[in-house]
């Protein structure tokens, strides 16, 4: 049994350390990329990957109780509120720069109504 | 009562004109007046040619950097001067921090007998497990009423200023206008399908926040919160068309006055009885109950709807200026 909670543990903390550098890893890309689009992919890992990982860490050492549900239920709305925010933001910059050309390769022109 | 006159008698009579300009109706000096179009004050092109090439000059004189020693020695005393002010206020401030008294030490000014009266009576007094639900609406309770106001006030202020009568100006919307709101999220598919399962949940959060107030962290201002944050989601996603079906400016109007007038009525009748925590009436129920802690449980609704309401007409007003 001893065995098992130490195995817990350092499962939990590997989890949390891993969640930590990729926060780590978002914020350095926030500041170190000069476009939207590339700043935003960096935010959105952190806040996908690297709560994801964080929380579940924060489960295993919490145990089984109530608290490992709500940190639970904060995982699936995260999951589901931030992807949307970083697709709400780069659908906002796609359509409204002008110059979009310069920053990435663009799809084929045919595809043009089902983008705006 | 005045009898009706033909309109040639009344445009006849002295006060007309003075009525019809209070009125707005028509302008008296209009047509009486001589009025003449400004001279043309539009200097010619050698003039703008030549100011401009004396600016030039000028700039190039007094700000060459390179050969103006008196610019030079001004920029460098201006930086260790900035650095140097910088410094000082630095010092002040952290000897000035150096002085306060330590964080929680029995001694500070702070600790004094109304956080003990709080803590060790609190409970008991107003029914409410969670101690600062019971200080803001018991204790407290007319401060928050006028936090409860100056929401409803700035609300006011807002549409005061920013509201779009379209009634009034009956004019084409500006084209820059109408170019913007192509770039609004209007029929997004993804965000509609993620707010169809995230709207329910938020709102029934929400309401669980705000009735659970007197029990655990929470109560009406952070409830409120979250209810105006999801109709503010619902509004992104789906258009105010929809929003429109069940939040109109008359329910934004009768909510607010509804829950404003109840709480200043039920604290009415809190001072008029005594207030000092005398019986009035109003049973305390069980601690720990939902329905317990008297007159805290409907005075949170209460704040959670006016803040509900406020975050989404703040947002509805400044979107587009009307509900």
């Amino acid at each position: 049994m001893q065995i098992l909670n130490d195995l817990r543990f350092v499962a939990g903390t590997g989890l949390l350390l891993l969640g930590l550098i990729i926060f780590a890893l978002q914020i350095f890309g926030v500041f170190k990329f000069k476009y939207v689009l590339n700043r935003m992919h960096a935010a959105a890992m952190g806040d996908t990957m690297g709560i994801t990982c964080s929380l579940v860490g924060l489960m295993l050492l919490s145990g089984f109780n109530v608290t490992t549900l709500k940190m639970a239920m904060i995982v699936i709305f995260l999951w589901l509120a931030s992807p949307v925010s970083s697709h709400l933001i780069s659908r906002l910059e796609v359509v409204t720069n002008e110059e979009l050309e310069k920053h990435c390769e663009l799809p084929p022109e045919e595809w043009e109504d089902e983008l705006c | 009562m005045s009898k009706p006159i033909p309109e040639e008698e009344y445009n006849r009579k002295p006060l007309t004109p003075v009525i019809r300009w209070v009125m707005g109706e028509a302008d008296p000096y209009l047509g009486n007046v001589e009025m003449r179009r400004p001279r043309d004050n539009a200097p010619s092109e050698g003039l703008v040619q030549s100011h401009r090439k004396d600016r030039e000059e000028v700039i190039e004189q007094v700000f060459d950097r390179e050969h103006n020693r008196v610019l030079k020695g001004f920029n460098v005393f201006y930086r260790f001067t900035a650095v140097l002010c910088c410094v000082a206020l630095i010092a002040m401030l952290l000897v000035a921090v150096y002085y306060l008294p330590p964080v929680g030490h029995a001694d500070n000014p702070t600790s004094n007998e109304v956080a003990a009266r709080y803590i060790e009576s609190g409970l008991q007094e107003t029914g409410a497990v969670n101690i600062v639900t019971g200080m803001i609406l018991d204790y407290r309770a007319f401060d928050t009423f006028g936090e409860s106001n100056v929401l409803f006030i700035a609300t006011c202020t807002v549409l005061i200023l920013l509201r779009d009568d379209q009634k009034k100006k009956k004019k084409l919307p500006d084209p820059e206008e109408v170019r913007e709101r192509r770039f609004e999220p209007g029929d997004d598919i993804i965000l509609q399908r993620v707010t169809f399962i995230l709207f329910p949940i938020i709102m029934i959060f929400g309401i669980y926040v705000i009735l659970n107030g007197h029990l655990s962290p929470g109560g009406g201002f952070s409830g409120g919160a979250i209810m105006g944050a999801g109709l503010i989601l619902y509004a992104n996603a789906f258009g105010f068309e929809k929003l429109n079906r069940f939040f109109t400016e008359k329910t934004y109007k009768w909510v607010s006055f509804g829950a404003l007038s109840f709480y200043c009525l039920a604290k009415s009748y809190s001072f008029f009885t005594g207030a000092n925590h005398l019986p009035s009436g109003i049973p305390l129920g069980n601690a720990g109950d939902i329905i317990s802690s008297g007159l805290i449980f409907p005075l949170n609704i209460c704040v959670g709807m006016v803040v509900a309401c406020t975050m989404y007409a703040f947002f509805t007003l400044f979107r587009k200026g009307g509900f």
